[in-house]
């Protein structure tokens, strides 16, 4: 069987060689041109005066075009047509995209570009989140919330009320590929593009806008991409419509990627933000009640601001429940770069505001956090508890995972077209008695299972004496001082835009028995096309080097979503299990006529073909179908059932399932510098039952890496011209080798997923990034054992703000 | 402007272009050889995508004008594997996916094999700061330490 094996990555012995190309890599033709942008050098004003004549004369420019010499400047937007390509006069942010050179090399391209003579009219840019407030800057008419139960009731009556702010700076994403796209114009007017991008269905439909051709003028392909984590969903329309246009003009192929500056300057990083909260708790730290205001900087464009705010919402309960909760969540608009989707998209932010709360209700009442965390989480699915996983060897999964109905058996699955509305019901367990605990979305919580799993990984990593030990350890040490923290997380899997939860697939057999297959995921290191072969593989009985993977093209499967939302295998995985099980079902029926027996006596395993008593290898059997006049190509397509999500009021059920897991990470300070280390991380996090362990595990850990570079180094800073100042990894610290944990202990917690998803895999894209938290929250602890204070550690926990916090702690 | 022509060794073969003055090696490589192991992760020497070795010496190509390889022995990814054998390095980076995007992966692998030749047997801190300045996004970084550890034990034992 192929699924559930740790097979390495399709591309790995590319990787290794050099040779795996991505868009930079394709040779191009010699007659290409080679794209920059000019940026605005203010935050916000108009363009007075604009020449260009010394870039048009300088050496290998061939074009040079700026917004008014365009009857019509594309639109870059992903949704609300707000972004033109180049500025229209009005300049939105230090950075934005002025002019566009094309010339001979890219070189010459950005040579030329620092030959502009531009002259402003300055206005004051609006750069923070209090003076966008003030001037009631904003995306949507006002503040958006989600209310359940009586909050003020709540608080009012509580015996302790505590509040506080906790600030989070972005992220930039730093996909060690920069973005680049290029287009070759075709002979009917047509284009072909190749984009870095994890998005090429828009990518499409915005070239084509541009062009003003037909989806059907423009095709896009994208192999693959050197790291995306969000900043590849939106932020590659420039270029692909830049190079699409100026092929378009000039009849020759156009590339275009960002030096690594250009791209700090002119893409989106994840939104950065602040929270309030006010939480009524009791004597022993369990919440009665919590309000959350949180506002974020949107940037000067709309982008995915709305769903990114929503999904920070969505989050502010993390795995906690909240028997009254009010959220009230502010978009600002203000003139900086836009900020963009990131790995999380919004989740990891309301998180870090509900773990912050965890740690300051602990500080206040003089509890451990941990106790805090458990007492205050939902209850556990009947059953879940059940599940063991273990930091070393994962025992089997549990018979029976929503524990009120029979969950079917894990592995059999549906021959699916995908068009049934449910599968079963086995995701979503009758109610519990008396009800399940409700988000504050009022969303049932139906497979909690962080309980238990908290109980193993405490247990595992040796937490409360470990816990004692540093405590004895810091009273003794004048200098250097210890923390850790265990921090969980439950994710929401489903994009909350429910349409967007749809994918479709493409796979033909060939007469030699090859397959060759194409789905509308993207692969961007996650290692989604090895997921998916197995997929294809495990179906037709076959080994996965015989499904060939092929770039995702828009020409093959049309209309498709991002690879967001972590949704990637669970979308695609299904679609292309749908498309082979249509062309299994086809071979079995003809091997059955010819050999006259029942299509449910033929099976697929190890390479071959059962028909009754008979063996025939897939290849043999492929040629006999086709020979027979029998088609061997099919699509497929599924959609999520069982999601229903109203943003506005609030309501509903706008996720299939919850990811979760949890961390306990152990750091060390130096309370003269501020400067820390991670001793020792432990990580048991939840796959469902996984696809494939060792992909799976390398999205937990990077993703673990991300969230604490985030939370730590990762600091991005704007002076008051609104320029930033931190664009080049000169100035922009990402976590490097020496940053990892000294010791780091990640295991899968091993159970199938009670929802139907693909072999009952769970999504793992993004929900290990907020592993991270458990670093900062480790940083936090060992701050407070400096000093009686609450040391009020803001993110990201740079040396500087722990060095502060030292201070606050000691008062 | 004049062109300069360059005469180098790459991964063993005398090969010869022209080049502007400003071009880097990290350029040459690319776009005259057509050598595109080499990546350009930030073209300012701070994130080892670009790692070759000029002369036995790890450099970051994006800081190496083209001109400056003339009469020097340079050796990229592509020349690792020889005859079409992996190096224990790129076997074991397979082995324990110690690579996700895989942009990073050519950069490392040279850099970790440079230190290896000059120290067959690092400490794991030794080699954690030896390549602290090949930035990885994807991974981590913890598979890519084991699977260099692992490599370093195998080649001590062939040896
Ligand atoms: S491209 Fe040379 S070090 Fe980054
Ligand atoms: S694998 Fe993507 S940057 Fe290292």
């Amino acid at each position: 069987m192929s699924v559930r094996t740790p097979l390495p990555h399709d591309s790995a012995p590319l990787h290794v060689t050099g040779r795996a190309r991505y868009v930079d890599d394709i040779p191009t033709p010699a007659t290409c041109l080679h794209l920059a942008f000019g940026m605005a050098q203010i935050a916000h004003g108009r363009i007075t005066s604009m020449d260009l004549d010394a870039v048009r004369s300088a050496q290998g420019v061939v074009q040079v075009i700026a917004g008014s010499d365009l009857d019509e400047i594309p639109d870059c937007s992903p949704s609300a047509e707000d972004e033109p390509l180049l500025s229209d006069g009005t300049i939105h942010y230090l950075g934005q995209p002025v002019f566009l050179v094309a010339a001979t090399s890219h070189l010459a391209a950005r040579r030329a570009v620092t030959l502009a003579k531009i002259t402003y009219e300055e206005a004051t840019p609006l750069l923070t989140i209090d003076a966008a407030l003030e001037a009631n800057s904003r995306f949507e008419d006002g503040p958006r919330v989600y209310e359940k139960g009586d909050v003020d009731q709540a608080l009012s009556s509580a015996a302790h009320v505590i509040e506080g702010r906790i600030e989070m700076g972005g992220q930039e994403h730093f996909y060690l590929e920069g973005q680049a796209a290029m287009a070759m114009p075709q002979d009917n007017g047509d284009m072909i593009v190749h984009s870095s991008t994890q998005h090429p269905t828009e990518i499409q439909h915005k070239v084509a806008h541009a062009l003003h051709l037909p989806m059907n003028g423009v095709r896009v392909e994208t192999r693959r991409m050197g790291g995306g984590f969000g900043g590849k969903e939106s932020q590659g329309n420039h270029l692909a419509i830049a190079c699409a246009l100026i092929a378009h003009r000039t009849g020759l192929p156009a590339k275009m990627r960002y030096d690594r500056d250009d791209d700090f300057m002119i893409t989106g990083k994840r939104h950065d933000f602040r929270i309030d909260y006010r939480v009524g708790v009791n004597d022993e730290g369990r919440i009665a009640g919590a309000e959350f205001t949180q506002m974020t900087r949107c940037g000067w464009a709309l982008d995915l601001s709305l769903p990114v705010a929503d999904r920070a919402m969505l989050h502010a309960d993390n795995a906690y429940h909240l028997p009254a909760a009010r959220i009230t969540s502010h978009r600002l608009r203000t003139h900086t770069q836009s900020a963009t989707a990131f790995r999380g998209f919004g989740g990891p932010q309301g998180v870090v505001g509900i773990e912050r709360v965890m740690d300051h209700i602990a500080h206040a009442l003089g509890l451990d956090p941990l106790q805090v965390r458990q007492r205050n989480y939902y209850d556990d699915a009947f059953g879940a508890g059940v599940a063991q996983g273990g930091l070393s060897a994962p025992p089997g999964p549990p018979e029976d995972i929503s524990g009120t109905k029979k969950a079917g058996t894990a592995h059999k699955l549906s021959s699916g077209t995908g068009a049934s509305k449910r599968f079963g019901g086995a995701h979503s367990p009758e109610p519990m008695a008396g009800g399940a605990q409700t988000t504050p979305y009022h969303m049932e919580v139906t497979d909690f299972l962080l309980n238990g799993l908290t109980e193993k990984l405490a247990t595992d990593c040796d937490y409360a004496a470990r816990k004692a030990a540093i405590a004895e350890w810091n009273a003794g040490q004048p200098v250097l001082k210890k923390g850790i923290a265990l921090t969980p997380v439950k994710f929401g899997i489903s994009f909350t835009l429910t349409h967007l939860n749809q994918a479709g697939a493409l796979v033909h057999v060939y007469a030699d028995g090859s397959v060759h297959m194409n789905h509308g995921g993207t692969e961007m290191g996650q290692g989604l096309n090895q997921k998916v072969a197995q997929v294809a593989a495990d179906r037709f009985g076959i080994s996965p080097d015989m499904v060939k993977i092929t770039a995702t093209d828009t020409g093959k499967v049309p209309n498709t979503s991002a690879t967001a939302a972590s949704s990637g295998s669970d979308l695609n995985g299904m679609a292309v299990k749908a498309a082979c099980d249509t062309i299994r079902d086809r071979m079995a029926e003809y091997l059955a006529t010819e050999h006259q027996v029942k299509p449910h006596q033929v099976r697929f395993a190890d390479g071959m073909v059962h028909v009754g008593a008979e063996e025939i290898p897939f290849a043999e059997a492929a040629n006999r179908v086709y020979m027979g006049r029998v088609s061997l190509s099919a699509t497929g397509y599924y959609k999520t059932p069982d999601i229903e999500w109203d943003r506005i009021a609030g309501r509903g059920r706008p996720f299939f399932y919850f990811a979760q897991g949890a961390a306990c990470s152990e750091v060390v300070i130096d309370t003269l510098t501020g400067e820390n280390r991670i001793l020792r991380t432990d990580i048991l996090h939840d796959a469902g039952s996984s696809l494939n362990p060792a992909i799976d595990i390398g999205q937990i850990e990077g993703g673990f890496v991300q969230g604490a570079g985030w939370l730590t180094t990762e600091e991005l800073v704007w002076d008051e011209t609104g320029r930033l100042r931190t664009h080049a990894p000169s100035t922009y610290k990402i976590p490097a080798c020496s940053d990892r944990p000294r010791i780091f202990n990640v295991a899968l917690w091993d159970a199938p997923n009670p929802a139907e998803t693909i072999y009952r895999s769970k999504a793992v894209g993004e929900p290990p990034l907020m592993l991270g938290i458990s670093v900062w929250s480790a940083l936090a602890d060992a701050v407070s054992a400096c000093g009686p204070n609450y040391p009020d550690l803001q993110a990201p926990a740079t040396a500087e703000a722990v060095l502060a916090a030292v201070a606050r702690a000691r008062g | 402007m004049s062109k300069i022509h360059v005469t180098t060794k790459v991964n063993g073969d005398e090969v010869e272009y022209l080049c502007e003055p400003r071009e880097t090696l990290l350029d040459c490589l690319r776009d005259h050889l057509d050598l595109t192991g080499a990546k350009e992760g930030c073209g300012t020497g701070d994130c080892g995508a670009c790692s070759v070795t000029m002369d036995g010496r790890l450099v970051c190509s994006c800081l190496v004008l083209g001109a400056e390889a003339q009469g020097k022995e340079i050796a990229t990814i592509e020349g690792m594997a020889e005859d079409g054998a992996l190096h224990p390095l790129q076997r074991k980076f397979i082995e324990h996916a110690a690579l996700q995007c895989g942009i990073c992966t050519p950069g490392i692998l040279v850099a970790a094999k440079s230190l290896l030749e000059k120290n067959p047997d690092p400490t794991e801190t030794e080699m954690r700061y030896w390549l602290a300045g090949n930035l990885c996004r994807c991974t981590g970084y913890d598979k890519i330490i084991r699977a260099v550890m692992d490599a370093a034990a195998e080649m001590r034992e062939a040896s």
